[in-house]
């Protein structure tokens, strides 16, 4: 199999894994995502797989009970050779309203002192950056964002809180991330995002995906709660806040 | 509609799960023992994706406002509807005004109260599974009306079947996990030839192993868990995600169980014993 840049594995009875070279990357995870979509609309669709890629790997699950897997091993290898990458479409930039103002900053000064930055500086390097989404999992919602500036890494909490209220923005390593809802968690909480991510009448139910990137806005805490309660009633305005940038 | 009075330890509506969302996020979840709810809705004739109740530990009481039938699988429940004492796997006509109490359970953890033509409740994201907050709830509580068809005019096929014997098992079948050979060789001996034992931490997400392994410090790059999933964290406790587990995580996988093994984990309690039954894969990896 060393013509494929993947290596299959098997994944219990119902499902394999498919794992790039650990090079993280935009260009990888797009391409990742890329062959996902089209295995899934041209090979594995009768009955229908499903596909979840996340850095550096594809899973696929298969709805049945006992799949021939290493028959679907053999079906990847030749869509492999029939995919001709990903389409070089844009993809969306999320400029996201983040408070990082008082109680909704648990750990900014703790943070602050760690780094040797200033609240502000802090703030303002997080701000400065347009993050690439590597995978939504952990919870519904949760968008892995990396490409953290280097002055911002840092590891996670020693002990991890065992609620860390929804909306919390954290930094973990070369991450960052929104808890879309109250859940235990180990990141740093710097700030607040007022903006639902999940919502599950929504088809799909989450606005970000592969291949977009999110970028921080700082506001004050009336501006968050006013793009709150925007974002409850659904009528925060998004679309003056698209850049569609071109392929990164 | 089903009314509850008492919503028990821990009860929930449950399908078969919502399958096609994990890649936002949306973990499976569905009945912990799939077989006992689908052996309930084989009963009633009901699709096998049919909603029923899921109740943990002591179930509910509930207050009928139509007619139906129900029947309850799974672990041994002590269950009373109006004074008739009810037996597990078996179809019994509920009129309306009744009520079903529902007491412990024994000889297992969780016990499936099906109707005829299965709950209503509003499907979310294609399913009828509580997961909050996917779902408005993740369980039941006091005064909580669920919907479903009346009916009267039935004849059950089979009025009864035998209980299943899956409680009394304690082998889990595993298959080796994307980083199984990340063990050390004495890890390896020890997951694959003792017995391990279930700890007080285990909910619809996880169940955690009392017994641990050797510590690692292997890391891994954030990748897909699935239901059965069985991770090894740096401190070498061995974690079996469960329904509602999470669909995504950052310890090594070292195991995967089966669908069926899956549900012998759901019926068991803290204290319980189990051991892995391992299998190789027949795609070598």
């Amino acid at each position: 199999m060393s013509s494929y840049p993947y290596r299959i594995k098997s994944f219990g009875t119902k499902a394999l894994l498919l794992e790039w070279p650990k090079n993280i990357s935009p260009g990888l995870i797009r391409e990742i995502s890329a062959f996902g979509d089209f295995l899934i609309k041209n090979y594995l669709n009768q009955p229908k797989w499903e596909a979840l890629p996340i850095y550096h790997s594809l899973t696929l699950i298969s709805p049945e009970k006992e799949p021939d897997l290493a028959a679907v091993a053999e079906q990847i290898n030749t869509a492999w050779q029939a995919f001709a990458g990903h389409k070089q479409k844009s993809g969306r930039e999320w400029v996201l309203p983040v408070c990082y103002e008082g109680d909704f900053a648990l750990d900014l000064e703790e943070v602050s002192n760690r780094l040797k930055l200033s609240p502000a500086e802090l703030i303002a390097l997080h701000c400065s950056v347009s993050y690439p989404v590597y995978g939504i999992g952990f919870l519904p919602g949760f968008v892995y964002l990396g490409g953290v500036p280097e002055a911002l890494v840092l590891p996670r909490r020693e002990s991890p809180r065992l609620r860390v209220p929804a909306g919390s923005v954290g930094l973990a390593g070369v991450q960052t991330g929104i808890y879309p809802q109250q859940s235990p968690g180990g990141w740093n909480i710097i700030g607040n995002c007022p903006i639902p991510l999940f919502d599950a009448q929504r088809e799909p139910p989450c606005f970000i995906q592969i291949g977009d990137t999110v970028r921080f806005r700082a506001v004050s805490a009336a501006e968050h709660e006013l793009h709150r309660i925007e974002g409850q009633v659904g009528i925060y305005d998004f679309s003056k806040r698209i850049a569609h940038d071109a392929d990164k | 509609m089903m009314r509850i009075s008492k919503p028990g330890f821990m009860t929930s509506v449950q399908d078969l799960g919502r399958v096609g969302y994990r890649h936002y996020g949306v973990p499976v979840s569905g009945a912990c023992d799939s077989i006992a709810a689908k052996r309930v809705n084989a009963l009633l004739e009901n699709s096998s994706s049919d909603a029923v109740l899921e109740c943990t530990m002591f179930g509910p009481e509930i207050n009928f406002e139509a007619d139906t039938f129900l029947a309850i699988s799974g672990a041994d429940m002590q269950a009373f509807l109006n004074d008739e004492k009810l037996e597990m796997n078996k179809v019994y006509a509920v009129n309306e005004g009744s009520t079903l109490s529902c007491g412990n359970i024994e000889k297992g953890l969780r016990a499936y109260i099906g109707i005829r033509g299965g709950i209503h409740t509003p499907e979310v994201l294609g399913s009828r599974s509580f997961y909050f907050p996917v779902t408005e709830k993740g369980q039941l509580a006091k005064g909580d009306g669920l919907a479903f068809d009346p009916s009267t005019q039935y004849e059950p096929k089979v009025l009864k079947i035998s209980s299943s014997d899956l409680y009394r098992e304690i082998d889990l079948t595993a298959y080796p996990g994307p980083e199984f050979e990340i063990l050390s060789e004495a890890s390896r001996k020890q997951l694959l030839e003792s017995p391990f034992t279930i700890s007080k931490d285990f909910d619809r997400m996880a169940c955690r192993l009392a017994e641990t392994l050797d510590p690692h410090s292997h890391k891994l790059i954030t990748s897909a868990t699935l239901p059965g999933s069985v991770q090894y964290t740096p401190a070498g406790q061995v974690m079996v995600l469960t329904r509602d587990g999470q669909t995504t995580g950052g310890y090594p996988r070292i195991l995967q169980l089966d669908e069926r093994s899956l549900c012998i984990l759901a019926q068991k309690r803290a204290g319980d014993t189990i051991r892995f039954n391992f299998r190789e894969n027949s795609l070598s990896n």
